[in-house]
């Protein structure tokens, strides 16, 4: 099951820990708590690279110890099962490392995320990088069946003429769609 | 079995004389540990299932959507698995509780288990339990385990694409073509029997209702199977055969049907051959 890491890392609020995620600061001289808080809020997402984590709205808490040299960061996981989310704990703790402090990342699972977290500017940045942003959760159309049926514009042409191929794409966070009016496919970001 | 080994109390004292329940039932800790292995092997028994539609499913598309709702059903048993292991006083990591407990040890239902059949089947099975688990986790919100609680807050919302993914095949197989709905028809017969067992109230979710932790699954039974009626009014199925000739029982107790135990070997013969490796 901890396919992706030698760490056990457990999915609940208790730390992450293991070499890889935590171990000695380096003993460079400490950046200001702005400095590594912001460092820690433009991670990229390893999946969609052009989105931080501010940007998906999954980053709780970060709290700076100074005296301690302690960074101890709340992230709140996208999907149960994602890969990606051991590989943000990492890439995080990697952050805080580089400005001179000790990690302590852990997972917030309540209140769960849901895409109305993410940013503006991640949509935006989504709709470039050619992924139609997810709607808004609580206008997700429900007919009698609770069949959903949404409608997205596509990235590309912007044209809302557009089909589902299928409500699961390359990643769990994404559906596969199609452009009838350029024909071009593309994912579509789910709303959850 | 773990679960009577941590049910003393921490003066060893013994159970009143006279009280109703037996003398193993576990309370506290154990039995949030005992409820949510429950929950977990529904999932991750699922999840491996699902995952043998990875290069069988009928289009390349439904490959992938297979996969991505296993992957959701994998972080969920992962999840309560840590926390069973944190709660049942053994230690025992989420690897340690899907690697080395024995069929025994299982408490899914038999619907989970049950072999790889016909995509008609797996369609009205993922139907029947993503019913199930939409109404379960909806009330398990408020449980008293924060755990869970926050489970299930993710749960919820996964399951319900799982559910819309369910509904969509199952009305355009039974509302397709002669053979599509004569397809989708004979599998909603052969899953009939294990449909029972999802709503039985066993002694430990009782237990764990009362406690304010579990939900009484017979109280799941009426919103699930509406909903299931709904679908297949839409295809033009038959409705649930809710009194088949016979019935599953046991998986809460761990007596499993012939399936599970080559599910286990094929799951967990990498861990079993290799203790203690990792990569």
């Amino acid at each position: 099951m901890s396919l992706m890491t030698d760490a056990h890392a457990p999915i609940t609020d208790a730390p992450i820990t293991g070499s890889q995620i935590t171990g000695a600061p380096s003993s460079a001289a400490r950046s200001s708590a702005a400095v590594v808080e912001q460092a820690v809020r433009d991670v990229l997402d390893p999946e969609i690279p052009v989105l931080t984590l501010d940007d998906l709205g999954i980053v709780r808490e970060v709290a700076v110890d100074a005296a301690a040299g302690v960074v101890a960061v709340a992230l709140t996981p996208t999907y149960s099962g994602c890969p990606a989310t051991e590989v943000i704990a990492a890439d995080v703790a990697a952050a805080v490392r580089a400005h001179g402090y000790k990690p302590s990342v852990s997972l917030r699972l309540a209140p769960a995320w849901t895409t109305d977290w993410m940013t503006d500017r991640g949509r935006d940045r989504l709709r470039e990088f050619g992924i139609a942003p997810p709607g808004r959760v609580d206008a997700r159309r429900v007919s009698g069946l609770t069949l959903s049926i949404r409608r997205a514009a596509c990235p590309r042409c912007a044209s809302t003429d557009t089909e589902e191929i299928s409500r699961f794409g390359s990643t769990p966070c994404k559906a596969l769609r199609r452009c009838l009016t350029c024909r071009e496919p593309f994912d579509e970001f789910k709303p959850l | 079995m773990s679960d009577t080994e941590v049910h003393q109390t921490p003066t060893g004292a013994q159970q009143p004389v006279g009280r109703a329940v037996p003398a193993d039932e576990p309370t506290g800790d154990a039995l949030t540990a005992r409820y949510l292995t429950q929950l977990a092997d529904d999932a991750l028994t699922y999840a491996q299932r699902l995952g043998e539609w990875v290069t069988n499913a009928p289009q390349i598309e439904e490959d992938m959507a297979l996969a991505n709702v296993s992957l959701d059903l994998l972080g969920q048993a992962r999840a309560l698995l840590t926390r069973v292991g944190q709660l049942d006083g053994t230690g025992r990591t989420e690897d340690d509780l899907a690697y080395v407990r024995g069929e025994r040890e299982f408490r899914n239902v038999h619907l989970v288990e049950q072999e790889r059949g016909d995509f008609a089947d797996e369609m009205a099975r993922l139907l029947l339990l993503s019913s199930y688990q939409l109404e379960l986790y909806s009330a398990l919100l408020s449980s008293a385990d924060e755990t869970l609680a926050g489970v299930a807050g993710k749960a919820v919302k996964e399951v319900a694409y799982h559910r819309d993914h369910a509904d969509q095949w199952v009305v355009r197989l039974g509302d397709g073509t002669p053979e599509s709905s004569a397809r989708m028809q004979a599998a909603m017969t052969r899953v009939a029997p294990h449909v029972a067992e999802l709503f039985d109230d066993d002694p430990v979710s009782v237990a764990a209702a009362e406690a304010g932790v579990g939900v009484l699954p017979s109280s799941l039974r009426e919103a699930a199977l509406a909903h299931v009626a709904a679908v297949l009014a839409e295809a033009g199925l038959e409705p649930l055969d809710e009194a088949p000739r016979w019935r599953s029982r046991g998986g809460r107790d761990g007596v499993h049907s012939r399936p599970m135990g080559y599910l286990l070997a094929e799951m967990q013969s990498v861990a079993r051959a290799h203790p203690g490796a990792t990569w």
